[in-house]
């Protein structure tokens, strides 16, 4: 019988490994310049230390790959992590620091989905800023963010705005209770954006006032005073949120970047508090995040700001595949062994000629005609037999010297 | 292809026979002294038709091995909790077999309310046979730290002291359980339903039988749907103390063996076996504490430390070591009673007498080798272990003859004689082990000296009991 990859994974060839490694070059890149450290934290980790925040939503939670570890008698569960974010904030808590941090990290994260036509192991780029409240802050992730995706090669990209803390104060505006706010909240993070609506039906009066709000899309801060100026006094919370937002569309106007408001696109996440942003290139969603500062002290630390973003390595890769494709390199020297006798000798060149900087392995059985060196090795004087990929050029050499004065490399 | 249906066995039998008689269908032997798991039926000959455990009727539809089952709602949900891709279709509600699932705490504890459970501080622990419905609730709940306690049977003996709810299965509007415990919120009404495989009903005709349920309804009998007794409520008393010894008794066949070591080793017992339900027996032992529970579930609870001592089988020790190879669970003394061997199990007809003639049959196989058994970590270590190539572990609760050849091709079994097996047209390949019920401990326990004493003496006293045969 032959034997299958499980369901909703993905395997990943030299070519997608290739787009692989260079989305995450480019994120790597883009993180170091701006002062962003890599971390990593482990694949396995205890279930509660995702249900302990009460930050995700019983739907993702629902959907965690969890299980009794070997020790587990306990019935203390572990999880293959669903998150980027949680986890790395916990290792900020367990490594005592109180300082502001600037994290970055490419991982894997595994969720469920039912119809396995979808990965259940996905990759992230993710970056994370620990102890830095400002609107700067959030500004400074969203710029990271495009230069990475620009820098990738990404075109059309576009930033869609939204503000959990607006989204909360608009609930508690239509009157809910705390828990019926929460589970409104749930299902709006979980992508079910027609609560929105179905409240609005219940609340005829509120209609007027959100319609705008929650129907338009606004391109810059002015669309946002107007709101505010008409709602304050209907909804006392929601003034602090929308100064924030204000101040953070300012300064996005101000260092160039173009963004559409969209109250309403703020689903599909969890534990943020304030500003949530997502890019899309062609309605392919690329990347997002947020502000979470509530997250850290849920999680028993201090009372720490933060603020993070991470983009989908797998649309990405989807997206260049053209591009990565040009950029793996053939090798470019073979190294022919005549017998069994002449081993030693073609992997001392081998040897050197790595170690003066060229790609070269051994040639296997019946090797394809590919562009590159062919160098084929005898047990008499001369050793070696150098020719172009060509075939213009050809030589019989005794020593790797002239070997790689042939070929170019410097020794 | 023919129709395959499943149907229950235990509490849905006798309404289940009346609701088919009623529809024509002429089933012979399916009612209460069920000799055979295959069911002929007189109006449709070609209809293949097989008794299952409630329990297992939801899996058997949901993965295809069955077109049609009826069951409970409750069972229908456990794994749609989980596996809400492979949902059964449900398609009527037959009326009867009504019941209830209630979140529950013990009168005696300090959760009076839901709200209480909300501003609980360290782990909430669930004990239940329904542990995704559990978990479900828990997540609903935002729980920030839960854990869930998979029992077999007797979730109401775990609260106040050994679990903090108990999600249990009760009469529609219970107020009152056994063993102090009171519902706090009905998580979900349940009835017997009629469900399909979801390929099934979209993809081949079963109209002919369905037609004949049509309109078919039964008056349902009058006795709960549940065994829970709502009768007997007692305000128990936990006397406990750093030093009390948490001894765990069995219930079930194993009862009778325990009641006559007690006896000879001169322990008087009140209200063990019960009739009422208690779970909480009292005993002439000074300072020992004992609760009731399903002998599989004893080695996990000694385990995780609820209990110091307790009377379980050397086969479900060795299931819960295969899946806690690190577990501090040792036996302490062999009570000699309760004999059985694990026998690993194939049809008569198939070509292999012994492992080593069933794995060349493995290595040529197509499709995985079915593994059916109720010790679902001990199987699936043997199948490991012995390298049977590819497999897949189908946990049953019960009656695993009934799954092969159709539903299984190898089994996991216990059995004194043989007899059930030879009966159903089985064969033993393999002895795995012998086993028979033993005191099991947890290793390296900090217990006081005086407890550590308690333990010893107790001990001895059961162990000089077995010696006088």
């Amino acid at each position: 019988m032959r034997v299958q990859k499980c369901k909703g994974t993905r395997d990943l060839t030299p070519r997608q490994m290739g787009q692989f490694r260079f989305v995450e070059s480019v994120f790597r890149d883009a993180c170091l310049k701006w002062g962003y450290e890599e971390v990593r934290t482990p694949t396995l980790e205890y279930l509660h230390l995702f249900t302990s925040t009460g930050t995700l939503t019983p739907g993702t939670l629902g959907k965690v790959y969890s299980f009794l570890d070997w020790d587990g008698w306990s019935g203390e569960r572990v999880v293959l992590r669903p998150d980027g974010t949680i986890p790395v904030a916990r290792m900020y808590i367990d490594t005592g620091k109180t300082e502001p941090a600037r994290y970055f990290y490419v991982t894997n994260i595994f969720i469920f989905e039912p119809t396995g036509k979808e990965n259940r192991e996905r990759w992230q780029c993710g970056t994370e800023m620990i102890g830095v409240s400002s609107p700067s802050a959030d500004v400074e992730l969203i710029s990271v963010a495009l230069e990475t995706l620009r820098n990738i090669g990404l075109k059309d990209l576009k930033v869609k705005l939204s503000h959990a803390g607006i989204i909360r104060a608009l609930l508690a505006g239509f009157g809910l209770s705390p828990e019926e706010q929460g589970k409104a909240f749930d299902r709006i993070l979980d992508g079910d954006a027609a609560v929105i609506s179905q409240l609005t039906q219940q609340k005829p009066e509120m209609v007027k006032l959100l319609a705008p709000l929650l129907d338009m899309k606004g391109a810059n801060a002015g669309f946002l005073k107007n709101q505010k100026a008409v709602l304050t006094n209907q909804l006392p919370d929601f003034v602090a949120a929308m100064d924030n937002f204000i101040q953070i569309c300012e300064l996005l106007t101000a260092v160039g970047i173009q963004y559409e408001i969209d109250i309403a696109s703020g689903t599909g996440f969890e534990y943020y508090t304030g500003l949530i942003f997502q890019v899309f290139t062609k309605d392919i969603k690329v990347g997002g995040g947020g502000r979470y500062d509530a997250l850290i002290p849920l999680l028993g630390g201090e009372n720490t700001p933060a603020s993070g973003f991470a983009i989908y390595a797998d649309p990405i890769m989807n997206l260049i595949s053209q591009y990565a494709a040009d950029e793996a390199a053939p090798v470019n020297v073979y190294v022919k062994n005549c017998s069994i006798a002449t081993n030693h000798r073609a992997f001392a060149v081998l040897n050197d000629l790595h170690n003066v900087g060229l790609k070269a392995s051994l040639a296997l059985d019946d090797i394809p005609s590919v562009n590159g060196w062919r160098i084929e090795i005898s047990d008499s004087v001369p050793y070696y037999t150098v020719q172009s990929a060509d075939g213009k050029k050809s030589a019989k050499v005794t020593s790797v010297e002239e070997v790689l004065k042939l070929l170019g490399g410097k020794s | 292809m023919s129709i395959r249906i499943a149907l229950p066995k235990g509490r849905l039998l006798t309404e289940t026979a009346a609701l088919l008689e009623k529809a024509g269908w002429q089933l012979d032997g399916y009612d209460s002294s069920l000799r055979n798991y295959r069911i002929k039926c007189g109006k449709f000959p070609d209809v293949q038709i097989k008794v299952f455990q409630e329990k297992d009727i939801p899996v058997q539809v949901a993965i295809g091995n069955y077109d049609l089952g009826i069951c409970g709602l409750d069972w229908i949900q456990e794994l749609n909790s989980k596996q809400s891709a492979y949902a059964p279709v449900t398609i009527r509600d037959l009326g009867y077999g009504k019941g209830a699932l209630y979140i529950a705490a013990s009168r005696n504890g300090n959760i009076d309310t839901m709200e209480d459970i909300k501003n609980l501080d360290g782990t909430v622990r669930i004990a239940s046979e329904y542990p995704n419905i559990a978990e479900n609730f828990a997540l609903e709940m935002r729980l920030k730290r839960f854990g869930i306690y998979p029992v077999w049977g007797a979730a109401d003996a775990y609260p106040p002291d050994r679990a903090t709810l108990a999600l249990i299965s009760g009469t529609p509007e219970a107020k009152e359980f056994t063993n102090g415990i009171k519902p706090l919120k009905n998580v979900l009404d349940y009835s017997a339903q009629l469900i399909a495989n979801r390929q099934s009903w979209e993809q081949k005709d079963l109209s002919k039988v369905l037609a004949t349920l049509e309109n078919i309804r039964i008056t349902p009998a009058s006795k709960p749907a549940s065994e829970t007794k709502t009768a007997y409520s007692s305000n128990i008393i936990i006397r406990q103390d750093a030093d009390t010894v948490r001894l765990a008794l069995p219930d079930g066949h194993q009862q009778k063996h325990v009641v006559n070591v007690l006896n000879k080793a001169g322990i008087n017992m009140t209200d063990y076996p019960s009739s009422s339900g208690n779970r909480r027996p009292g005993s002439s032992l000074e300072g020992v504490n004992i609760t009731v529970i399903r002998p599989q579930d004893m080695p996990l609870q000694v385990a995780n430390g609820n209990f110091d001592l307790a009377i379980t089988g050397h086969d479900w020790v060795t299931d819960h070591k295969a899946a806690f190879p690190s577990s501090p669970i040792v036996e302490l003394a062999d009570l000699k009673f309760g004999w059985v061997k694990i026998v690993a199990v194939v049809c008569n007809d198939v070509k292999a007498n012994n492992l080593y003639e069933l794995k060349e049959i493995c290595i040529q196989a197509e499709t995985p080798l079915r593994v059916a058994s109720e010790y679902t970590n001990l199987s699936d270590k043997y199948a490991r272990d012995n390298q049977l190539g590819m497999y897949r572990i189908i946990p049953t609760w019960g009656a695993t003859e009934a799954f092969l050849p159709e539903d299984a091709d190898l089994l996991i079994e216990n059995t004194e004689t043989g007899g059930t097996i030879a009966r159903h047209n089985l064969k033993i390949i393999d002895t795995l082990f012998e086993s028979t019920a033993h005191f099991i401990g947890a290793q390296n326990s900090q217990y006081s000296r005086r407890k550590q004493a308690c333990i010893d003496e107790l001990v001895k006293i059961f162990t000089n009991a077995v010696a006088k045969g």
